[in-house]
Order: structure tokens, then C-alpha cells, then sequence
């Protein structure tokens, strides 16, 4: 029971996902984090069997430091989608297999292109402009056939996210409750989605620290002197 | 094969074959994007398509790219249609009892040699573990394959020029993906002839 979506537009990328944890029809937190920062312009929403998506998120987590510390580049949006691809197409042939699907949402600072990636726990790979994930597919994916379009600019993609909750909300019997980031030129963002306006909350925001955007990484990498 | 859909059609012509494929890649019935290519390149005279379960097509593809590269090094020549589909059916039967969930459909034109100067224009399609089938006419694999049987029956002739062939594969193609809720969300074409290749992608139905 869960549900997450991804909506690319001209210079960004939006990634949401819901936040509840439990077990079938039991709900145990509703502030359960489940989108991850892997990078500066990297992020993934993960959702499945609980247990392999946090270690499996981890593990993906600590390879793209791992990258970035002995490259001193990250891994592009297109070549972590690879690698995470193989790495679950690998898993699912093996004794104990990850299942966990994802959406992969990155921002190309070298072409200046939004990226997101179609995931599942069988290593099936889409490149897509807007995807979801769990059981908000029945209804979110109709709602972005219709309201999607190239190159939106931000508010219409925020316009955009707003329909398919709104639409999960009224269509799905269970509640839920959204956690959502944009990734752009600057890194990635947190969006108070619930709120009237949230893109003039992420200015505001953005002008008060002085253009100096913090990357905010959810379970934050160490800090080793290494920066993007 | 019915997780993720797809299907894919090859047609031998006169000094051309033609192979093509839908674009359509689903989960069960939630149809998740519209440019999954399945039909890849070897060479300029080679194509192959790998309609199955997604996440082998991927490996598959990177796999065989691998394998036609370091046959390239080794011999220092591009690889023959037969050869490649000897290599496709050891590298599934490499995996006889945990198999890749594809049925791969090569297509390729031989390039003439001293031995054989007027070779013939070459398809063959295998099941999920290797075993080849080299037709004369067509071969059709994926989840529209029992349609395209029935369509490429009713339309394939011999000896068709590149734009009849075409004509022909594209309209066997749309025909039988519309009648297959998995396949379908568009369509590519590639007719190889042996002075360039043609890739046109289809308008078909979006539902």
C-alpha cells in the first residue's frame, strides 16, 4: 500500500511519494521518509517488500558515494539508472532477491536535462516523462495523460502533482500522506506540497539563504570534503 | 512474456529483409511508456528484436553487444546473420534451466563473398532457450504472435521490393498489434537493403 509518482518538466524534475509504513492493513508511521538522496542532482522514491528497500536504498546510496568520493564527479542521472538496473536484474536471478521498485529522478547538470527512470524489482527499465509507482498507478497515470505536457515550467508541474494527489486522495480508500522534492540546476529541494503555494515557500526559502541552496539530503552522506 | 508485452515481426523481400516492432512497454495491463524500443543494430546489415520479459531485453541486448564486440577484435570482420543467430541460441542455451524469458526474431542481409556471391537475405527466430527456426518468408515472436501468423500469412508475397516490403510488414504489424492489448503504443520499422537501412516510425492507434 503505497504510492509514489515522478513528473519531469523543462529544467526540473519532481518526485513525490507517500509516507506511510506498516504491516497489510496496519499503518505504523506516517512520517516514514521514503525518498532518498543519492547524489547532488540524484534522487530515488523507493517503495516494496519493507526491510529490502532500506538496505537496498543504502546500498545504492553509499555506490554513488563511493563514485563521487573516487571520482570527484557524481554519476550521471543515465549511468546511475544502469547500474541500479543491473544490480536489481542480477538480484532477482539470485537466491535472495531485492524487491523493491523505484523511480529514479536526476537532474543533468552536463545537458541541463531532467531525467526519470521507471524502475521495478525485476530490473525493467523505463525512460519516461512521468511515471508512478504502487496504487496510485490506476489513477495518477491518467491524470498526467491528461494534464501533462513538454516542457512545463514549474508551477505547472506542481499544478500537475496537485491533480494526482488530489486525485489519490479522492479515489483510494486509504489516506495518505506526501513527501515531495524538485531537482534542478541548484540541487535538490524540499516542497511543502500541502501548502497554498509551495514553489513561492521555496523561493522565499531560497533568498533567504542567500542563493546558496543546501542540498538536503534526507539521511545526509558524510561530510568528507568532497562537493559536487 | 504477458508481464511486460511487445511483439516483433521480420519479413524477408527481394535483396532486403525488413524487421519491426512495437514500442509498447506495460506492466500486466498498465501501460508504463510508449518508446521501448525492442529491435537493436549489430551492424549496418544486421538487426535483431528481443520481444519478452523487459528486464532480460535489456540484458540480452548488453550482453550480445558484448559478445558481437569481442568478436569483432578477435576476427576483424563483421559478424554473418548466421553466425549472430548461432551466438543468440548458445547464449540462451547457456541458460537452458533458468532461461531468459525472450524469443528473438535476427534479421540481416549476408554481405556476398567469394564463395557465395549472391547470398540470400536472412531471418530466423528462436524459442526461449535457443532452438532456431529459419524461415523463408517471415517469422513473428512476442505477445501478438499468433495474430501476426495470421496476417503476415494473408499479405507476405515473394520477392518484394524495399517500399512494397514496407508497406507490407508495417500494415501486418499495426493489423495484429491492434487485435493484442500488450502490444502496440506505436511502432518502428527497419528495411535494410544493401546500400542503407530505412527506420520509420509508425503513427498507430495510442490506446
Amino acid at each position: 500500500m503505497e504510492c509514489a509518482f515522478g513528473i519531469t518538466g523543462k529544467d526540473y524534475v519532481l518526485l513525490c511519494s507517500d509516507m506511510a509504513a506498516g504491516r497489510s492493513i496496519i499503518r505504523m508511521k506516517s512520517d516514514e521518509n521514503k525518498i532518498k538522496a543519492l547524489g547532488p542532482h540524484l534522487a530515488m522514491a523507493y517503495g516494496g517488500e519493507p526491510g529490502d528497500t532500506n538496505n537496498f536504498a543504502e546500498y545504492v546510496e553509499r555506490n554513488m558515494r563511493l563514485y563521487h568520493i573516487r571520482n570527484h564527479y557524481p554519476l550521471l542521472p543515465a549511468s546511475a539508472s544502469a547500474w541500479i538496473r543491473r544490480t536489481l536484474a542480477e538480484s532477482i536471478r539470485s537466491r535472495n532477491p531485492y524487491a523493491v521498485n523505484l523511480l529514479l529522478a536526476g537532474y543533468d547538470t552536463t545537458t541541463s536535462k531532467p531525467h526519470l527512470y521507471w524502475i521495478d524489482y525485476l530490473g525493467t527499465k523505463a525512460v519516461v516523462p512521468y511515471a508512478a509507482h504502487g496504487m496510485g498507478v490506476y489513477v495518477s497515470l491518467s491524470t498526467m495523460d491528461k494534464w501533462w505536457f513538454n516542457d512545463m515550467n514549474k508551477r505547472e508541474g506542481v499544478e500537475v502533482l496537485k491533480k494526482c494527489i488530489d486525485e489519490v486522495q479522492k479515489r483510494i480508500t486509504v489516506h495518505f500522506n506526501f513527501n515531495c522534492i524538485l531537482i534542478d540546476k541548484d540541487g535538490i529541494h524540499n516542497i511543502n506540497i500541502d501548502s497554498q503555494d509551495p514553489l513561492a515557500e521555496l523561493e522565499s526559502e531560497s533568498k533567504a539563504a542567500s542563493g546558496d541552496i543546501v542540498v538536503d539530503a534526507p539521511n545526509s552522506p558524510l561530510d568528507v570534503g568532497v562537493t559536487a | 512474456m504477458e508481464n511486460n508485452g511487445g511483439s516483433v515481426v521480420a519479413m524477408i523481400g527481394k535483396d532486403c529483409v525488413a524487421i519491426a516492432s512495437d514500442l509498447r512497454l506495460g506492466n500486466q495491463a498498465v501501460g508504463i511508456a510508449s518508446n521501448f524500443d525492442k529491435v537493436f543494430p549489430v551492424n549496418d546489415k544486421l538487426y535483431y528484436g528481443l520481444p519478452g520479459l523487459a528486464t532480460d531485453v535489456y540484458t540480452l541486448k548488453e550482453h550480445l553487444r558484448f559478445r558481437v564486440n569481442m568478436y569483432r577484435m578477435k576476427e576483424e570482420r563483421e559478424i554473418t546473420p548466421k553466425t549472430f543467430t548461432h551466438l543468440v541460441s548458445s547464449t540462451l542455451y547457456e541458460k537452458r534451466f533458468g532461461p531468459f524469458f525472450i524469443e528473438p526474431v535476427v534479421a540481416g542481409l549476408p554481405t556476398p563473398t567469394e564463395l557465395d556471391p549472391h547470398p540470400k537475405p536472412f531471418i530466423s527466430t528462436m524459442d526461449t532457450i535457443g532452438c532456431v527456426t529459419t524461415p523463408k518468408d517471415f517469422a513473428v515472436a512476442g505477445t501478438a504472435a499468433d495474430k501476426l501468423y495470421g496476417v503476415a500469412e494473408g499479405l507476405w508475397e515473394p520477392d518484394l521490393e524495399p517500399e512494397d516490403l514496407f508497406e507490407t510488414v508495417s500494415q501486418t504489424l499495426l493489423n495484429a498489434v491492434d487485435r493484442d492489448a500488450l502490444s502496440g503504443w506505436g511502432a518502428v520499422v527497419h528495411i535494410i537493403t544493401h546500400d542503407k537501412v530505412i527506420t520509420r516510425t509508425l503513427r498507430a492507434r495510442m490506446d
